[in-house]
């Protein structure tokens, strides 16, 4: 950072303790660097600035303040995201939304409520659990990660098989547009603005109001956890539920490696010996769960041993091993890697085998938990930074296995986002025709490249410069994995 | 000890500690959360100097463990906390006037005797009804929470020194008084001797014990916990188990292990120590019931001291031993996991933020509707009966001994709870 930047930021600063209250503005060095990462800490920059403003009304006159400077800017939530994607800026402001984290409104009638963008995602369900309602999706840090960085994500979770995602459960956002502009964009007749919003990563905009729907509690949960003796007959399991033409509210998977993780972070006390295991979750009227959990019972007699949970203490400690698998992995290594990446689910079984071998190779473990019935793999690259190399060989084999992903006709992200950490994969799934269009996206809503820039693309065209023209065919085209109209 | 590096590496970072933390629930910022605090422990440790800042958001730390409950990567917070307050002891003399205010603390707290003699002066005062909160105020917050804060009066309760069981004996155990709980609390202690013994247990009640060195511990001051709990281990060294009824002193028993680790004369005593060590209703749960239970018709809010549950784990004993007493209702407390801001001197330093975690914890406990609120800590019980106090509510408080011991005896709730 040079000297005429920081004198910038030294302006900027005094600019935002006037707009946030002095209180809310962050300078001090080692407070900064509170904020250099967030749950992906492997990428990591000091802020320039932190300031944690507390209105809709704050944000647009920082973004304003931002723009007038030519800083970039930065947002937020709760600083849990696995892909970089609220990684600061040294020469930027952070806008920290943790501390607005008022439920505005709750209208069960409608079946929805309005939160600001800090609200933890588990607390809207607590704020309606008693009423009957739930805010369905529900990622595996659920009871900390922030709706507005749901939003920004279009966060998933277990239970997004049958519910969907994020997307499917925002009705509408107010939003802070890179011109400082305090706007509103819902489900409405024209171009679906809302969709474009939900998932871009904070590129296109800051939220500051979401409205979302809840969703009635089921009538009847079952949960069962199945013990398999290899992953390929777990693989085998879910398939056959899936083709049975049951749709589970989950089905994940974790190996054994996995397994052992959280047994050792949470005592969840999964059958020991497990190659797999499996946790298949049904929900919906009585009849229809009862029905169809035989079914699920009997699809899994591969298994060798299946416990179905009795009650909710027993369902939260079925989940209690799932959900903290991430965090649990450290208990078993020093540093790791949560990949993030989708594959057709009947390629499951030889995308296994080819993670096992490029394991095999480099030495490098690879624990795996996915959620099986959408085909969304998160395996965990374990290594120990203080090993030299470690480091770049775990980097490479988490490369590889996205390379895979887009070599089974997958994608490199399920849920976790492209954020700063997988930019530089995006040119493998994209071509650069299709990378111009989306910048030209971006582009109009962020003319002037300061709303979390460097973020999503790898090399960010400047806006007015004309994409050349396509030539040749598209590859997609060319695979026959789409077509031209 | 172990390396401190290790125990810094152990956090991913994945911020599930972040909604358990009292100060990031107060003021949403990282580094008055665990994960910014030990991101600021890890700088100081890379060389960075012990800056202003960083020393404040440590001392704002409540020491309360929910994120040790929370945490799926099996962050030892508690020592980190623990070694880094000695840090900041050791390496930066503090301003002149909350060195001061610490070292009266620390001159009273630890010290039955010296506590005992505040008792006189502090029933005249209280009997006086001279309002000195507004000066008070004006000179010192922390004189000032001291003030809100003063226990009761009650009279002094002296205990034999051995309490003999009733009916066939079942055990011999020894019993710490504390401090607090000796001086202002009298009645716990009794009501736990009484019990231990209803239960069959011979209580070994030595006089010359003194403070387990928890307030100490928990506030950097590692030299004079060394020296407590090595006093505390001599005058126990009898007995198969010791039992506390005060959460935050059986935790810092049950520390004893690594807090005298690096001293090779006392880390295998310690660590025996460590495993004899039982809060109450623990112990009383291990032992299970033997003396019968009379009817108590009484609607129950049960607190979870930190201290207790975060630190010690013990969450299901109390319950089950109150919901064990016929005709008694237990009615949960909203946000158990949060502390109520009492945290050892906690209220008198940082009274601020301490008044504001009252506030919430007492509008929680007013919700419940219950008749009773039930702690296993004193600092909990008075900081929120103050808190309900300034909402305009008055609830009963007691130990969980003094309800056992008032359904054993068959005394009737009046007896339990005068309103205090």
């Amino acid at each position: 950072m040079g000297d005429v930047s920081t004198a910038g930021l030294d302006g900027l600063a005094e600019r935002l303790r006037v707009v946030a209250g002095a209180g809310n503005v962050i300078t001090d060095p080692a407070e900064l660097r509170t904020y250099e990462c967030d749950g992906l800490t492997y990428h990591r920059a000091t802020p320039g600035i932190v300031v944690l403003p507390d209105s809709a009304e704050q944000i647009a006159e920082i973004v304003r303040a931002c723009t007038a400077e030519g800083v970039p800017y930065i947002a937020r939530g709760s600083g849990t995201g696995l892909s970089g994607g609220a990684l600061p800026r040294t020469d930027g402001v952070l806008i920290v939304t943790s501390r607005m984290r008022r439920i505005l409104e709750i209208d069960i009638d409608d079946e929805r409520a309005v939160v600001e963008p800090g609200v933890i995602n588990l607390d809207v369900t607590k704020a309606v659990r008693s009423q009957g309602y739930y805010y369905a999706p529900d990622p595996s840090s659920q009871q900390i990660c922030s709706i507005g960085g749901n939003v920004a994500e279009n966060s998933g979770g277990a239970h997004c098989l049958k519910y969907g995602f994020t997307v499917n459960h925002v009705l509408a956002c107010e939003v802070v547009t890179p011109d400082g502009e305090i706007v509103e964009i819902s489900e409405a007749p024209g171009y679906d603005l809302l969709g474009a919003f939900v998932g871009s990563e904070g590129t296109l905009g800051i939220t500051t109001k979401i409205t979302v729907r809840l969703t009635r509690l089921p009538e009847k949960v079952e949960t069962l956890l199945a013990a398999f003796d290899t992953i390929e007959s777990a693989g085998e399991a879910v398939s056959a539920i899936i083709s049975a033409g049951v749709v589970p509210a989950a089905i994940e998977m974790m190996d054994a490696l996995s397994i052992e993780a959280a047994e050792a972070a949470v005592a969840c006390d999964y059958p020991p010996g497990a190659g797999a295991v499996l946790v298949v979750e049904l929900d919906g009227p009585t009849a229809e769960v009862d029905h169809q959990f035989a079914q699920v019972k009997e699809l899994c007699d591969a298994a060798f041993e299946i416990r179905v949970a009795a009650d909710d203490t027993e369902r939260a400690l079925i989940w209690r091993g799932r959900k903290s698998a991430f965090a649990a992995v450290g208990r078993i290594s020093p540093d790791y890697i949560v990949q993030d990446g989708v594959i057709p689910r009947t390629a499951l079984p030889e995308v296994l085998a080819r993670i096992d071998e490029l394991s095999g190779d480099s030495g490098v473990r690879v624990a795996n938990v996915f959620h099986a019935g959408d085909g969304n793999l998160h395996p965990l690259v374990l290594f120990d930074d203080a090993v030299p190399g470690a480091a770049e060989r775990a980097e490479m084999v988490s490369g590889q296995i996205l390379d895979l992903c887009i070599e089974h006709g997958g994608s490199i992200t399920g849920e976790h986002g492209v954020g700063v950490d997988k930019a530089k994969h995006m040119p493998r799934m994209f071509t650069e025709e299709d990378l111009d269009t989306m910048q030209m996206v971006r582009c109009a809503f962020d003319p002037a490249g300061l709303c979390n820039p460097g973020k999503v693309y790898p090399t960010p065209r400047l806006c007015g410069e004309v994409p050349g023209r396509r030539t040749g065919v598209h590859p997609l085209v060319e695979s026959g994995k789409a077509d031209l109209f | 000890m172990e390396d401190f590096r290790e125990l810094l590496d152990d956090c991913v970072h994945c911020g599930f500690c972040l909604p358990t933390c009292p100060t990031y629930q107060l003021w949403g910022e990282e580094m008055d959360s665990p994960r910014g605090r030990i991101h600021l422990m890890s700088q100081h440790e890379q060389g960075e100097p012990l800056s202003g800042p960083m020393i404040e958001h440590f001392d704002r730390c409540l020491g309360c463990m929910a994120c040790v409950t929370a945490c799926p990567s099996g962050v030892k917070y508690d020592r980190l906390i623990e070694v880094t307050r000695a840090k900041v002891e050791d390496e930066r003399p503090r301003g002149r006037t909350d060195r001061l205010l610490r070292e009266a603390i620390f001159a009273f707290f630890p010290y039955p005797k010296r506590l005992r003699l505040l008792r006189g002066p502090l029933r005249a005062y209280q009997a006086s009804k001279i309002n000195m909160a507004p000066l008070l105020n004006r000179i010192s917050p922390t004189l000032a929470a001291m003030e809100r804060l003063a226990p009761p009066r009650a009279s002094h309760v002296r205990l034999p020194e051995r309490v003999a069981a009733r009916g066939e004996r079942r055990a011999v155990v020894g019993m710490l008084t504390g401090c607090v709980q000796r001086e202002f609390f009298p009645g716990v202690n009794a009501a736990t001797a009484r019990v231990l013994a209803m239960e069959g247990c011979d209580v070994v009640i030595s006089k010359d014990q003194g403070c387990c060195g928890a307030l100490s511990l928990h506030s950097g001051r590692a030299a004079e916990a060394r020296a407590f709990a090595k006093k505390t281990i001599e005058t126990f060294a009898d007995v198969d188990v010791v039992v506390v009824n005060a959460a935050g002193c059986g935790s810092a028993m049950k520390d004893y292990g690594d807090v005298l680790a690096d001293e090779p004369e006392w880390a295998e005593r310690a660590r025996e120590f460590s495993v004899k060590t039982r809060d109450l209703t623990e112990y009383l749960a291990e032992l299970g019931p033997r003396a019968t239970r009379h009817p108590l018709e009484i609607t129950v809010a049960y607190h979870d001291a930190c201290h207790l549950a975060h630190a010690q784990g013990i969450r299901v004993q109390p319950r089950a031993l109150l919901a064990g007493i016929p005709g008694l209702e237990i009615r949960e407390i909203a946000d158990p996991e949060i502390c109520c801001g009492s945290a050892g001197v906690y209220n008198l330093l940082q009274p601020e933020a301490a008044g504001e975690l009252g506030d919430r914890k007492a509008a929680n406990v007013s919700a419940t509707g219950a008749d009773l609120l039930v702690a296993a800590n004193p600092g909990c019980s008075l900081q929120i009966a103050t808190a309900l106090r300034r909402r305009g509510e008055e609830i009963a408080v007691a130990h969980t001994a003094e309800v056992l011991d008032a359904s054993i005896r068959g005394i009737g709730k009046e007896q339990l709870s005068p309103r205090r």
